[in-house]
């Protein structure tokens, strides 16, 4: 069981500092998590730490692909809007962007 | 502890107001030594000061543990300037030597800010080893940090010790209910809180952050984003609870809201307020502390002279192989402050004695006149059309006083990304509405044709004076004139 870090992560570290497993790194095009150590933080805290710092939706997902902060859960920006201004696509399964 | 203000004489309130006034010129007079000497040579603290004396911010602070209803991290776009918006993010180390270059060939640059473009206190390891490297290579830079407060109680011993003495909070207000419109998460104890939950706690931190601060003797300048319907009415309660915490400068600034950002409020249609709100919103401010109103909210990696940004020319590849000999450059910057505070005594006329300052005028009152300034180094120096931004005063018969400034291209300069049909020139007429005067060094025809049929003045008379000297001239000219018995001429500019 490991999360993984997706294509909007901006490369801003919050999530480094706050991984208790240290398991998160720089890489590029953007920082990854070594799977090897990632627990989703089970047993130590009640939600993972990179998804509850991160600033960006849909940058931290599941092992299915299931991002933590979908679009609109962080910003409260109505998905109608997202997919007015492009920044989120109207696909049912997450709206997550490609 | 409560820090006298500047620009208001302790002694009697004369016709001026708080900040900015021009006919009290020695706005630090009467400060205690050991602050005057803290922001003599501090743009961003002090007025006076910004026309000499150049910052720069290195952007070693990405993370941020909030999330602001203005603020989008996905967003940055080198012809921006905004803050929040960087180029390149810096490890400490890159940021000493970025450093060191600017402060070797911009010997005037007095002040170095952590401000992001994250918030500094969240990223403590990188942004603490940035000041104790930098406290060593380089004394003779002021040190200044940004902070949201929500680990200001956490760190203001660490600050103090790092010999950070201007520190920046950003406060948009003290009611848990209006923060939860402007906050909509924060990262606390291992959770991401949101709601009115969140604002509280957000409120109480930045609140304990403040009073520690002015405890341990660190200069505390307050930043409000007025966010019209949120916030706007709130800010005044702000001004109040800040200045008697012992706040010593409040600066409250636009909210910048544009789709493109794709920040909530840009996206949402939340409208900023346009310059003559703000200036009201600053005024009715000014009755409880000072204020400031020459901020260019400027980005994370901003370098130069307020209102410039010379980041470009000290981009990582640039400085790549650089070395530089910093203990002449720190003679050579000695050097260039003393003559930068001479030349900023010369400017100041003499102090009136102090009883003259209790006297009211008797004067009648003539209409206040705004003018817009093309300005450069404290002088009417700017060609019109290469003018960047204006310096709004207004002229009246309390005197002159600085009240704001108006950018002539609006965070962004490419028409071809930004275009919305109208040219530069048309944006300028808008951005200098309520404006009757720009004084400038040297103007174009059609220019000064547009400006004229916009009821607009331009005035190329004074080129070269001293912007408040200028402005009084023009103003008695227009006095002589009767001029200023009617009502202004201007048309609103479409």
């Amino acid at each position: 069981m490991a999360l993984r870090i997706a294509s909007p992560c901006v490369n801003c570290w919050a999530c480094v500092d706050v991984c208790p497993n240290e398991a998160i790194y720089e890489n590029k095009p953007h920082f990854a998590i070594d799977p090897g150590k990632c627990t989703e933080c089970l047993g130590e805290f009640d939600d993972p730490q990179c998804a509850s710092i991160c600033p960006v939706e849909c940058a931290i997902v599941d092992s299915v692909g299931q991002p933590l902060n979908p679009p609109g859960s962080l910003t409260g920006i109505p998905l109608p809007k997202l997919i007015e201004f492009g920044m989120a696509h109207a696909h049912p399964a997450s709206g997550a962007p490609a | 502890m409560e820090l006298p203000v500047i620009g208001r004489p302790i002694e009697a309130k004369s016709g001026c107001s708080a900040s900015g006034c021009g006919t009290a010129p020695d706005k630090l007079a009467h400060l205690p030594d050991h602050i005057r000497l803290k922001v003599q040579d501090h743009p961003c603290f002090s007025e006076e000061a910004h026309h000499y004396f150049a910052r720069m911010h290195v952007a070693v602070a990405p993370a941020c543990n909030i999330q602001c209803n203005y603020c989008n991290r996905k967003y940055d776009c080198s012809n921006e300037s905004r803050p929040g918006v960087v180029s390149e993010v810096l490890s400490p180390d890159q940021a000493i030597k970025k450093v060191l270059a600017v402060a070797a060939e911009i010997p005037q640059m007095s002040v170095l800010g952590i401000a992001g473009p994250g918030d500094p206190l969240a990223n403590p390891a990188r942004t603490f080893e940035t000041f104790r490297q930098l406290s060593e290579k380089a004394p003779d830079i002021k040190l200044c940090v940004s902070t949201n407060g929500l680990r200001l109680p956490e760190f203001a011993d660490e600050i103090a010790r790092h010999n950070i003495d201007h520190v920046t909070i950003t406060i948009n207000c003290v009611d848990p209910e209006i923060g939860a419109k402007i906050y909509p998460w924060i990262f606390w104890k291992n959770r991401r809180i949101r709601g009115v939950v969140a604002a509280r706690i957000l409120i109480e931190q930045q609140q304990k952050g403040l009073e520690k601060l002015v405890a341990l003797g660190v200069l505390v300048k307050v930043n409000s984003v007025m966010i019209p319907g949120v916030n706007d009415q709130h800010l005044k309660e702000v001004s109040k609870v800040v200045k008697a915490k012992g706040a010593f400068l409040h600066n409250v600034m636009p909210l910048i809201a544009e789709a493109e950002h794709g920040t909530y409020y840009g996206l949402m249609g939340q409208r900023s307020p346009n310059a003559l709100e703000l200036q009201a919103l600053q005024d009715e401010c000014a009755g409880d502390m000072t204020m400031m109103r020459h901020c260019r909210q400027c980005r994370a990696d901003a370098v130069g002279l307020l209102g410039e940004d010379r980041g470009a020319e000290f981009t990582l590849d640039k400085i790549e192989g650089h070395e530089v000999d910093y203990a002449a450059a720190m003679v050579r910057r000695q050097e260039v402050k003393a003559g930068l505070l001479q030349q900023m005594q010369a400017k100041r006329p003499p102090l009136p004695p102090a009883a003259q300052s209790i006297v009211f005028m008797p004067k009648p009152a003539s209409r206040p006149v705004l003018m817009a300034v093309a300005a450069k180094n404290g002088l009417v120096a700017e060609h019109f059309g290469h003018a960047r931004e204006f310096l709004v005063y207004e002229a009246s018969s309390a005197g002159v006083r600085f009240v704001g400034h108006r950018k002539t291209e609006l965070y962004c300069s490419g028409d071809d990304t930004c275009g919305e049909g109208d040219s530069v020139l048309d944006r300028t007429l808008r951005a200098l509405e309520s404006c009757e005067v720009v004084l400038c060094s040297r103007i174009g025809y059609e220019p000064w044709s547009k400006l004229e049929a916009a009821g607009i003045r331009p005035n190329a008379e004074h080129a070269m004076e001293e912007i408040e000297a200028a402005v009084t001239a023009v103003y008695e000219e227009m006095k002589a004139a009767g001029d200023l018995k009617q009502a202004p001429a201007g048309k609103k500019v479409a």
